[in-house]
């Protein structure tokens, strides 16, 4: 077992970051537990909850399937970086309203790719909605609030 | 009082923190020095212990110490028996609990046999993989018979038998009820829950300090105040030398409150052998064994009726599967055996249950904790009932519900609180009507006629049920204003996403006249409350509500004690509101409930005697028993009758949980209840092979409900108050899980016509894959 350590430079919610790290180092323990970013979650580390969903270059990724040098030189976001200061970004907010969440584990997951959903889909019907949502699992909620509150989300960004 | 608060769809107090990932989670938590844990796991589900064999994993770079149950001395014993058997007469119980590690025998594959502590998860999970074990394989019981069969192998040698438990229970007397009936049916019904799989899974994090000989453990149990009392017993300490604190838990549904996990005394030995904090996270492949199950019966069920319908009797005699060990006592199949009586009158009753040792799991409750079974049973036999007697389903169900001028209801058995089971209240024809109505039952033969005529399969289903809910003990809370106004209130129960932090808000904040944003609620740190039992039952809001509220009432008189003295005015011209306490009709003349505070704890001067300082109170609550609550489940789908598969059409649920204290996240607790019974009816299934192989341990082979499954519930209520509690208020943490197998059964035997080909669905988990096999079979 080769623990050799690799140099890698992240940008993560705008901020350069220089570490070095063991190849094998999951990239969602990076974020979590070098960067201390632990707003991203992880629920089963074989790519299939969807809670440690990220933004890989502004698209949607799953941190627990990549290594954290494959993060190296790339731009990642993460749910710490959605709200302006205290202001909730417009998804967040409709989460609140809507009760789109109970224990919150699965909520950064949820946020990070059905803001990236919206972004793309101003106008989503229901049914829409629960395809791109599909992929995050939430066992507390049942669904319904969440795509009550994606739903309230799109049409107030429609405004 | 103004209400505000009460009964309003207040917006959750914890929200911010969760969205903005600012939550502290179990994982979340780091210390410096802090050390991680891994465990070593049996492979195999039933054996001798010839080796563990760990120093080839001290000899790694990083790992700090490995233990088996050798290392352990006189620390390693079997565990404590968390809820005790209820007192029924000639019960037998077989109590064999756990040890943190295997020492001679495996009992099922998972059984921890050695941890090994590193500087980080990496490392110790590479150092299992050093650990030698020598297992020597018995046959492994995984079926319930086979299990009680003659000559079987034991799960515990010493007991020459795998019998766990032995309880019969019943009322009137079933022999008259079937020399009566002029019809009886028999059937044989099987019935398993899955795993609770909160997407959280479990972990803990401890730091021993030896100068302060203080113990401190993050935990994500749902009852902080037991592990905090087991821990100082079994570590010799006083109570308040140990802090647990539940922090953020993603979600629990049960079996987060089992105790001990194996874990939960191994970090807290470790961390004293090495005096440096220890970190364990369990992933998501061990969480499918390490963490308990609730898994399946076996009823031979019968019902005797006459010919109109009405029920005469219920014979039933049941297999419960336990598990290796059976610490969580009989809380499970008891629940089964008096949830079967619904909300129907059922004059003469009998019920036996055997418990069987198994080299599976240890099985705990979760949601619904053994009711799904008994209402199976029960509801599927009045479906048959139906069909024999050429009755209509939901016309079968009417005429056997409890009146609503017969409450509350005495059934004459015993329930998990060890409190007669009685229903303090309800009234289910409403409650039926209700989801009649607005499933449309009335005219869905026609319905279900033009679909068949355009090739779709059409089905519906209705199902009643009722939930014993808010059982004591008791619940505590300590609510105070304080100087700056704000209200804080503090209990000992857990939470895991129910809400508390805004629903014990809303009670307060009607009281003392608060904004509700300016109550801040803790609950599962042992510090901050002590006493207490936990978030188990739907009882949290029940039971540790009226506490606050108790609590709350107090603090509103201390407030007008001391404004009247203040004003120089009578108690009964004040008025609190908006955070402060005015005169009625007076502008101008108001004090802040901050000023309140801290004239209430004055810096000089003599106080009168037997005076507390602050505007703070402790109370209590304990209800006399649990209160009932109750609910109609309906359901049309449309099944594919080639593939199987199948799609939810429509949802409706009605449901009675007494007085609302916030209708926005009961919405949330009944569907997110529904979405998890829908995962138990057609998803969710643990695979054994005859080794006591789990083969779908992965969240990719056991399937979670998505977005996709789940569908848009149509939600409605009836308001039948409970006179148990002062609030009136009855659990609903559980309902929504409930009665989804029985309707998942009724509604795809009626969409593919099952009836007429003598098919009929006597169990759960269904699936595509099952019922093709049941049709093949059938021919
Ligand atoms: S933790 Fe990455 S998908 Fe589950
Ligand atoms: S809110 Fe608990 S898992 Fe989604």
């Amino acid at each position: 077992m080769t623990t050799e350590r690799h140099a890698i430079s992240v940008t993560v919610n705008g901020v350069r970051h220089d570490k070095t790290v063991e190849a094998r180092m999951l990239l969602s323990d990076f974020i979590r537990h070098e960067l201390l970013l632990s707003g991203t979650h992880v629920g089963c580390e074989h790519g299939v909850c969807g809670a440690c969903t990220i933004w890989f270059d502004g698209f949607p990724a799953r941190s627990c399937l990549m290594f954290a040098v494959q993060a190296d030189g790339h731009d990642i976001a993460t749910v710490e970086g959605l709200a302006d200061n205290d202001k909730l970004s417009p998804l967040q907010q409709a989460m609140h309203e809507a009760h789109g969440l109970q224990c919150g584990y699965c909520t950064p997951g949820i946020l990070m790719t059905m803001s990236h959903f919206l972004a793309s889909n101003p106008a989503p019907d229901e049914q829409a909605v629960r395809e791109a949502l599909s992929g995050n699992l939430c066992r507390c909620t049942g669904y319904q609030h969440i795509v009550d509150a994606v739903l309230l989300a799109a049409e107030r960004m429609r405004g | 009082m103004e209400t505000r608060y009460f009964g309003a769809s207040v917006k959750r107090n914890e929200d911010q923190r969760l969205l903005t990932g600012q939550a502290l989670f179990i994982d979340d938590i780091e210390l410096p020095g802090m050390l991680h844990a891994a465990v070593l796991r049996s492979a195999v589900a039933h054996g001798r212990i010839v080796t563990v064999d760990v120093s080839a994993a001290l000899k790694r770079e990083g790992v700090v110490a490995a233990y088996t149950a050798q290392d352990l001395g006189d620390f390693w014993q079997p565990g404590p028996l968390l809820v005790p058997p209820p007192p029924i007469e000639g019960s037998v119980f077989n109590l064999r609990t756990h040890a943190c590690l295997a020492k001679d025998k495996v009992r099922y594959a998972g059984e921890p046999l050695a941890i090994v502590i590193a500087a980080d998860r990496y490392i110790a999970e590479d150092a299992l993989a050093d650990i030698v074990v020598d297992i020597e394989i018995l046959p492994a019981l995984v079926d319930l018979e086979a299990a009680l069969a003659k000559g079987a192998a034991l799960v515990h040698e010493d007991l020459g038998s795998n019998i766990a438990a032995h309880i019969h229970q019943g009322k009137g007397d079933y022999a008259r009820a079937a020399s009566r009936a002029d019809h009886i049916i028999k059937r044989r019904f099987l019935y398993e829950h899955g795993i609770s799989s909160p997407i959280e899974t479990r972990g803990i994090v401890v730091q021993w300090d030896a100068r302060g000989g203080q113990l401190t453990m993050w935990d994500t149990t749902q009852a902080p105040v037991f592990v905090r009392n087991g821990l100082a017993a079994v570590f010799g300490l006083s109570e308040r030398q140990v802090r647990v604190i539940a922090p953020f838990v993603g979600g629990g549904f049960g079996p987060k409150i089992m105790m001990f996990y194996p874990e939960e005394l191994l970090l807290p030995w470790a961390a004293m052998q090495l005096n440096r904090p220890i970190k364990w996270i369990e992933d998501r492949l061990e969480h499918f064994v390490a963490t308990t199950h609730e898994r399946g019966q076996v009823h031979d069920s019968k019902i005797a009726l006459t010919k109109d319908g009405k029920i005469l009797g219920v014979k039933d005699v049941f297999l419960h599967d336990s598990g290796a060990y059976d610490p969580y006592g009989l809380t499970v199949p008891i629940n089964s055996q008096c949830t079967l009586l619904g909300p129907y009158v059922i004059p003469d009753y009998d019920s036996t249950f055997t418990c069987v040792f198994t080299n599976l799991p240890i099985v705990t409750p979760y949601r619904g904790a053994g009711r799904q079974h008994g209402v199976f049973v029960i509801e599927r036999l009045l479906d048959i009932a139906a069909h024999e007697l050429g009755i209509d389903p939901a016309e079968i169900r009417r005429r056997n519900l409890i009146p609503p001028d017969a409450f509350p209801y005495d059934n004459e058995i015993i329930y998990q609180d060890f409190a007669p089971l009685s229903y303090d209240s309800g009234d289910y024809e409403p409650v039926l009507d209700k989801a009649l109505s607005a499933i449309g039952y009335a005219g869905f033969k026609d319905e279900q006629a033009a679909a068949r005529a355009k090739g779709k399969h059409l089905g519906i289903a209705v199902a009643a049920y009722v939930e014993g809910t808010g059982i004591g003990p008791y619940e505590g809370a300590r609510v105070q204003v304080q100087a700056n106004g704000r209200v804080s209130v503090a209990t000992g129960i857990g939470t895991q996403g129910q809400g508390h932090y805004t629903v014990f808000a809303q009670i307060v904040a009607d009281q003392v006249g608060c904004d509700v944003r300016d109550v801040d609620v803790v609950t599962g740190d042992t510090d901050r409350f002590h006493w207490g039992a936990g978030t188990f039952a739907s009882r949290g809001a029940v039971v540790a509500g009226n506490a606050v509220n108790e609590a709350s009432k107090v603090v509103r008189q201390k407030i007008l004690t001391l404004a009247a003295e203040h004003f120089e005015c009578a108690e009964g011209d004040l008025e609190l509101g908006q955070g402060q306490v005015s005169i009625v009709g007076v502008r101008g003349q108001a004090i802040r409930l901050s000023e309140l505070a801290q004239k209430a704890n004055p810096m000089r001067g003599a106080v009168k005697p037997g005076a507390e300082p602050g505007l703070e109170s402790t109370q209590y609550f304990g209800p006399p028993s649990g209160a009932t609550a109750s609910g109609v489940h309906a359901m049309i789908v449309e099944v594919d009758p080639e593939t199987f598969t199948l799609a939810i059409r429509k949802y409706v649920i009605v449901h009675d949980c007494g007085t609302v204290i916030n209708p926005l996240i009961l919405a949330g607790q009944i569907i997110g209840g529904a979405a998890q019974g829908i995962g138990n009816a057609f998803y969710e299934k643990l695979m054994y092979d005859d080794a006591g192989q789990l083969l779908n341990a992965s969240l990719a082979d056991y399937l979670l409900p998505t977005s996709l499954d789940v569908p848009r519930f149509v939600l409605d209520h009836t308001v039948t108050p409970s006179p148990l509690n002062p609030l009136g208020i009855k659990g609903a943490g559980e309902a929504g899980a409930i009665p989804a197998g029985p309707l998942f059964a009724q509604a795809i035997e009626d969409a593919l016509g099952f009836k007429a080909k003598g098919i009929e669905l006597l169990e759960i988990p269904l699936s595509p894959a099952r019922l093709w096999e049941l049709t093949q079979q059938a021919g």
